[in-house]
């Protein structure tokens, strides 16, 4: 009784946290990009201007929520859901801390990138639904993009498998208790990272946004809440993708013990999560044809090579 | 067919005409100044400067003025030589010297040839330090306002005002740097053609003055394309609005009808739609209360429904609106507005076209005829633009001499005009008075209408009898014409006139010769409601009698006498009037109903020459009772028969009812494009891509704009939305194209300059032939009048300003209206014992009124004159025998209080 | 590569420096002259409205936001009838200003003009009209132009002559 109490109290604590985080990123991505930039941000409503989270919730609540007359309504209303979702569902699998995890699948690498490859979903049905010619443009530079980039993502995480022998996120984090892997896998963290910020569509790869030329893209006829959910959804990839980095290069909860584990995985999640905000104050957006370009005549070839070579050494270390 | 080389590509061109126009024609922009179109070339303003090589090897060339080069077989030109472009920047530059710094407050601005050549040829900064050159400017009447330090000597003013439109009270003064175009002294210009100036003008010397009353930009009306309600020529028209009040008419070029003018009653009568007479909310009668929206609905259809229904028709409204009338009360109670004299007039005037013994001449046609008979029509007052083109025919001609003469081109103004000096062509006028074409006629006779159709009919029995026996000059020369055109009307009340017409034109006919006939009417749409077919309104007396009597934009009171209108109005239960003005009997109606006029309406309507042409509404009017009254007739027709209003109700489904009821009017549909008509799936926008304040002309009532204005009834859009570039010609609201925003970007709307529009001038004849040859009748019909002691026949005398219904209530045009008077010949006056002023009484159909005499010494002895049209001669109504005498004390009438 | 490295790293660098933000409306900023803010209309020396009523601004303005409608006096002065503003539309461009041919219309450093109702940012000519000259003292439009609008008559202006004799032939 009292362990399924504890699963759903679980459950229900990494939910409640995560949306949360999510929510508290509007305030922190707002006041450190502010900050890069000489600025001082949102700083009015309450202390730091933290009550802009507050503000900006009631705002996306209480804005009119309008579906367009021209648009696929179901889909249309569809689509931001399936964002959320997939990202949630993909938490399961995180191990914050030895005690805390949804679901230690011995698949959960696998079950990760599944997960993430449901997202473009919601990019592509948004997008198609909104029968707009930007928002289908969007859609189609997400779907793209997508594809291309859950290659070598996939294939990046490889070494990592080779090397702790496993899918089990956990079996992962607990084989990096000597060295991190990132320092036997520098380049298949940098490739995953790179593949981690276009699966998010996170700047400088927000191509299917790019509100420049496509005025928001696949979300330009959203509003209210239903626009909220991308938002929502987007904080969320970022805290995904920060997570499993942490978990996957740098040791997860490992660390000195004078912190609990939870609070040595959280610190090194959030230092990725300024990183990514550090990363959209800082790099200009590339061009579609270069980010595809990117993605299959460089990363590509160098995951493979990565994979190659760490796979040799393996082979060349395990020879009896 | 000849090759021009221009900057050494070749074209293919028609020789003998000048450079400038040939180059404007291939959609070169040339600047010019002094050239016009209509009125040719003099060579004066230096600024069409173009190279002309003698070969292919010349490479030096010679600066010559384009306008007054003919195009040769092979002729080579440079427009882009810089020897010519510094020319021509060189010219501007020396223009605006003098030129002040007032284009803010001129009226010109934004529509400015001056201001598109400056810019054209690249002139910026004034380098010229030394003073500007001043004038004191003069007033000249109403309709046109001076400014004369702008001008740029040009000379187009008095080209256009004394050559071309044969006026005689502008001219220039002074000499050198400092000429003077305007006025001996102050004074109201006194040509019916001087609103012209103001488009004639290069810059802003002569402006509208009307406009000036409510000034906006060229670039901030909404336009529309229309034709003039003035009179039956029906000259095609731009009208303008701005902030919902109708602003300006300027002339629409149609190369069949009006061409590049119109006169000055077309364009200042507009002031009528804005007028304080205009009727904006139905209303009773008895309590004097305005309507709303359901008594219309219930009790107005109720009433229709339950009483036997008689429609009046009118010649001032749109065939739609006629033939919604018509559908409204049934074929058998409908009657037009006429009495029965005008009735068989106007029916007269279309069997002479439908019988097509003669050529139906179109106004603009007029100018190809060399001998023309005007049998008692006084055009300049009934017809103004055709004594224009009348003035123009004579000239055809001694320019056809001096071309073969001396192989003067036409374009040749000012060498033309030296060579031809006074010479004309044949021009014979018939009229009870004198008239202003007088003075170009070869022969003029004054004498009572009857013996001018009798005349009529001894001319035509000398053309039909054999050549030797020909001894009449009119015979004569109207035989030995090239093309004889004869013009009449019914402007005299005289149904023989028309007979003899007819009778001369089949005479000439017989004889082998292509006769011309043009016959003037009296209502913009005379020659539609005639083609309607219906009976007049005496046939109508039997069933008015406890009736519900519609009567449709028309005063019965000016068609016919006091009495028989008092006897009409009194008949019927119940009578409407739908019309858009008060008159004597909107006032007396039970109920009258607001309509919009010709700014806020869509319309066909149908010329003298049986032309049926479209109006389109130019904008939709806050007031939402102006509505057209075909529209509200057939929303009376729904609810009279318990069907559905269509609300999306659109003129050319009326226009298909009409087609297939009327099958005469077939064709009207193509008077103008279809609503559904796009281009690149584009309306055709109303306003100029530059129209501003579009968020803020509303703004002080709601800060949210509202939705704008959509047009069900043609393929325009009410704002500045849609096609880009040259519209169709039948829906082109506006005359501009990139660098010419004044009125002379007109040439690049012709296929060639001074031709067609486009794609044809809009405007399609509806009357048909009838194949029936009838015998000529040289009978002559005319009754022998008799008259008695101190009687005399009343005869109308029009004029211009003041003769026209609608016109009349625009401020300009009012104050321009002469004096109503009674004009009697010296021997009448001294029968009479009178002096000049003296007040006369007229005693007709037991009532007596007084006017004013005025001496008209070349009037017959048997005729008195009356001014036609004006609210105190309303007692006249068609030609009637009169007893005079001398006014005595006491007697006065209520119709005469003139003074 | 680097540079991509560089630039991260500079920008990370700047959470060290100095903000730029001025906290306004507790600090006030300090405008330049020629800032373009609240529009006026401004007037003659002779304290008569400089506007004339040329419609160029109206014309000029981008968002449409300028209407109005010019009238003479009896001395053939031309002044706006009336001359709304939309300023919920007004984009602060200042392209009527340039376009002004009589410096009536000017821009000046004031923004603070917000409403909570939009319909009170409709201002007419009563809330344009200032008893000022503006950035262009001495200036009279109607000194200068040709046109005789009871300002000065006709030869009286800047760099003009005494009006032609028209009855004389002499050069």
């Amino acid at each position: 009784m009292s362990e399924t109490l504890n699963y759903w109290l679980v459950i229900v604590g990494i939910l409640f946290v995560l949306l949360n985080i999510a929510a508290f990123l509007i305030w922190v991505e707002r006041r450190m990009l502010a900050l890069w930039q000489d600025r001082l941000g949102p700083n009015r409503a309450g202390p730091f201007g933290l009550l802009i989270i507050l503000a900006d919730t009631l705002k996306l609540f209480f804005k009119e929520d309008w579906i367009p007359p021209f648009a696929d309504r179901h889909v249309f209303v569809i689509a931001p859901a399936v964002i959320v979702i997939s990202v949630l569902l993909s938490f399961a699998i995180i191990p914050f801390a030895p005690a805390i995890q949804i679901v230690d699948l011995n698949i959960g690498l696998l079950f990760f990138l599944g997960m993430s490859s449901l997202g473009v979903y919601s990019i592509v049905l948004g997008g198609w639904a909104s029968n707009n010619k930007y928002s289908l443009l969007g859609a189609l530079r997400g779907a793209s993009q997508m594809i291309s980039y859950e290659v070598f993502m996939g294939l990046s995480l490889m070494g990592v498998v080779m090397l702790s022998g496993s899918f089990s996120l956990r079996t992962i984090v607990e084989a990096q208790k000597d060295y991190w892997f990132v320092l036997l896998q520098p380049v298949g963290f940098v490739i995953f990272f790179i593949a981690g910020i276009a699966e998010t569509h996170r700047l400088p790869f927000d191509i299917p946004e790019a509100e420049s030329e496509l005025v928001a893209g696949f979300h330009s006829e959203y509003s209210g809440m239903k626009f909220g959910m991308f938002f929502i959804g987007e904080y969320l990839g970022i805290t995904l993708i920060s997570s499993i980095t942490v978990a996957l290069f740098f040791g997860g909860w490992l660390g000195p013990a004078f912190l609990p584990p939870l609070a040595w995985f959280a610190i090194k999640t959030a230092g990725f999560i300024l990183f990514f905000i550090l990363l959209r104050a800082s790099l200009p957006r590339p061009r579609y044809d270069q980010l595809m370009e990117y993605g299959w005549k460089i990363l590509l070839p160098l995951t493979l090579l990565n994979l190659l070579v760490t796979g040799g050494i393996i082979l060349f270390l395990n020879q009896p | 067919m000849a090759t021009l080389y221009i900057d050494n590509r070749p074209y293919d061109v028609k020789e003998g005409k000048n450079l400038l126009e040939t180059c404007l024609t291939l959609g070169f922009d040339l600047p010019y100044f002094c050239w016009h179109p209509a009125m040719g070339s003099v060579g004066a303003c230096r600024q069409c400067a173009i190279k002309i090589f003698k070969d292919e090897n010349d490479t030096a060339g010679r600066l010559v003025m384009s306008c007054m080069e003919p195009v040769g077989k092979e002729t080579r030109i440079s427009l882009d030589h810089p020897d010519a472009e510094k020319f021509r920047k060189s010219v501007i530059e020396w223009l605006m010297t003098n030129h002040p710094h007032d284009c803010a407050v001129c009226d010109e601005g934004g529509s400015c040839h001056l201001q598109d050549m400056t810019v054209m040829t690249g002139h910026n900064y004034r380098r010229f330090e030394f003073p500007k050159r001043t004038y004191v400017n003069q007033y000249l009447g109403p309709l046109i306002n001076h400014e004369m330090n702008r001008c740029i000597q040009c000379y187009r003013c008095v080209r256009f005002y004394k050559d071309y439109a044969g006026g005689k009270d502008l001219d220039v003064y002074a000499a050198h740097n400092h000429v003077y175009f305007g006025r001996e002294k102050d004074g109201i210009l006194e040509s019916e053609f001087s609103g012209n100036l103001a488009e004639i003008c290069p810059t802003g010397v002569f402006t509208d003055k009307t406009l000036k009353q409510h000034y906006s930009r060229k670039w901030d009306f909404t336009f529309a394309p229309s034709v003039c309600q003035h009179c039956s020529l029906g000259c095609n028209i731009i009208a303008g609005e701005r902030y919902g009040e109708l602003r300006q008419i300027t002339s629409r070029y149609n190369g069949d009808v009006n061409g590049y003018f119109i006169c000055d009653r077309g364009r200042f009568g507009y002031e009528a739609a804005n007028s304080v007479d205009r009727i904006y909310q139905p209303a009773l009668k008895e309590e004097n209360v305005s309507l709303n929206q359901e008594y219309i609905i219930n009790d107005i259809a109720a009433l229709l429904s339950t009483s036997n229904c008689v429609g009046i028709g009118s010649p001032r409204a749109s065939l739609e609106s006629n033939f919604a009338l018509q559908q409204l009360v049934g074929n058998g109670n409908y009657y037009s507005g006429w009495s029965d004299e005008e009735h068989r007039l106007n029916k007269a005037a279309l069997n002479i076209l439908q019988n097509r013994t003669a050529e139906i001449v179109s106004l603009k046609q007029i100018e190809q005829y060399d001998s023309i008979l005007i049998l008692g029509e006084d055009l300049t007052n009934t017809a103004p633009m055709a004594a224009l083109t009348v003035r123009q025919a004579v000239r055809k001609k001694p320019v056809e001499n001096a071309q073969q003469n001396i192989n003067l081109a036409t374009w040749h103004d000012a060498a033309l005009r030296e060579y031809i000096q006074q010479r004309h062509s044949d021009l014979f006028i018939l009229h009870p008075h004198s008239t202003k074409l007088d003075e170009i006629a070869t022969q003029v006779s004054y004498s009572t209408p009857h013996e001018i159709a009798a005349k009529g009919f001894t001319i035509a029995a000398a053309i039909d009898a054999t050549a030797d026996q020909v001894i009449d000059q009119i015979a004569t020369s109207l035989l030995n014409a090239q093309k004889p055109l004869i013009i009449t009307g019914t402007s005299l009340f005289n149904e023989p006139l028309l007979a003899a017409a007819e009778a001369i034109v089949k005479a000439l006919k017989k004889r082998g010769k292509q006769p011309g006939i043009f016959i003037t009417q009296a209502d913009c749409n005379s020659m539609g409601l005639a083609m309607m077919n219906v009976p007049p309104l005496s046939s109508a007396f039997s069933k008015l009698s406890d009736s519900t009597l519609i009567i449709l934009e028309t005063d019965l009171y000016r068609n016919l006498s006091t009495e028989k209108a008092d006897e009409i109005m009194n008949l019927p239960k119940r009578i409407i009037v739908f019309d858009h003005i008060k008159s004597t009997t909107s006032e007396k109606a039970d109920i009258k109903v607001p309509v919009g006029m010709f700014s806020e309406a869509d319309g066909t309507i149908v010329n003298n020459e049986g032309r049926a042409q479209r109006f389109f509404q130019v904008f939709v009017p806050k007031n939402e009772w102006l509505k057209e009254s075909w529209r509200w007739l057939s929303l009376l027709k729904a609810l009279k028969d318990g069907k559905a209003i269509d609300e999306n109700l659109s003129i050319s489904n009326i226009q298909s009812t009409l087609v297939e009821a009327l099958p005469q009017f077939r064709g009207i549909e193509d008077a103008a494009l279809s609503e559904d008509f796009r281009l690149n799936g584009q309306k055709v926008p109303r306003a100029p891509h530059r129209y501003s304040g579009r968020t803020a002309m509303l703004s002080n009532e709601n800060v949210s704009e509202p939705k704008p204005p959509q047009d069900i009834d043609s393929p325009m859009s009410f704002t500045m939305e849609g096609y880009r570039g040259i519209p169709p010609s039948s829906v082109t609201p506006f005359f501009w194209s990139p660098g010419w925003n004044s009125v002379q970007s007109i040439n690049k709307f012709q296929i060639e300059i001074g031709g067609p529009l486009h794609d044809g001038n809009p405007g399609v004849r509806l009357v048909n032939s009838n194949s029936s040859i009838t015998p000529i009748d040289f009978e002559q019909k005319t009754e022998k009048i008799s008259l008695k002691e101190f009687e005399w026949q009343l005869v109308p005398v029009y004029h211009i300003f003041g003769s026209e219904e609608l016109s009349a209530k625009a401020p300009a045009i009012a104050e321009l209206t002469p004096k109503p008077y009674l004009g009697l010949n010296q021997y009448s006056l001294a029968k009479l014992n009178l002096q000049e002023n003296d007040m006369a009484t007229i005693e007709h159909h037991g009532r007596a009124y007084q006017l004013p005499v005025r001496l008209r010494a070349e009037i017959n002895n048997e005729v008195a004159l009356i001014l036609f049209g004006l609210p105190q001669t309303a007692f006249f109504v068609k030609p009637v025998i009169i007893k005079i005498r001398p006014a005595s004390n006491g007697i006065t009438n209520n119709n005469s209080k003139h003074e | 590569m680097l540079s991509i490295i560089r630039s991260i790293w500079l920008t990370f660098l700047h959470l060290f420096h100095k903000t730029e933000t001025i906290q306004y409306p507790e600090e006030k900023v300090q405008l330049r002259p020629r800032y373009r803010g609240r529009i006026v209309l401004t007037r003659d020396p002779d304290n008569q409205e400089r506007c004339v009523g040329c419609y160029l601004c109206a014309a000029a303005c981008p968002v449409d936001c300028i209407a109005l409608q010019a009238t003479e006096n009896e001395e053939g002065r031309r002044y706006p009838e009336f001359f709304r503003i939309n300023f919920s539309r007004c984009i602060f461009c200042g392209f009527c200003e340039e376009a002004c041919p009589t410096y009536a219309i000017q821009l000046i450093p004031d923004f603070e003009m917000a409403e909570y109702d939009r319909q009170n940012l409709v201002y007419e000519k009563e809330d344009l009209l200032i008893n000022s000259q503006g950035k262009y003292p001495g200036y009279n439009y109607y000194k200068v132009a040709g046109l005789d609008a009871g300002v000065k008559g006709k030869g009286e202006g800047t760099n003009e002559e005494p009006p032609v004799d028209r009855h004389s032939l002499l050069p």
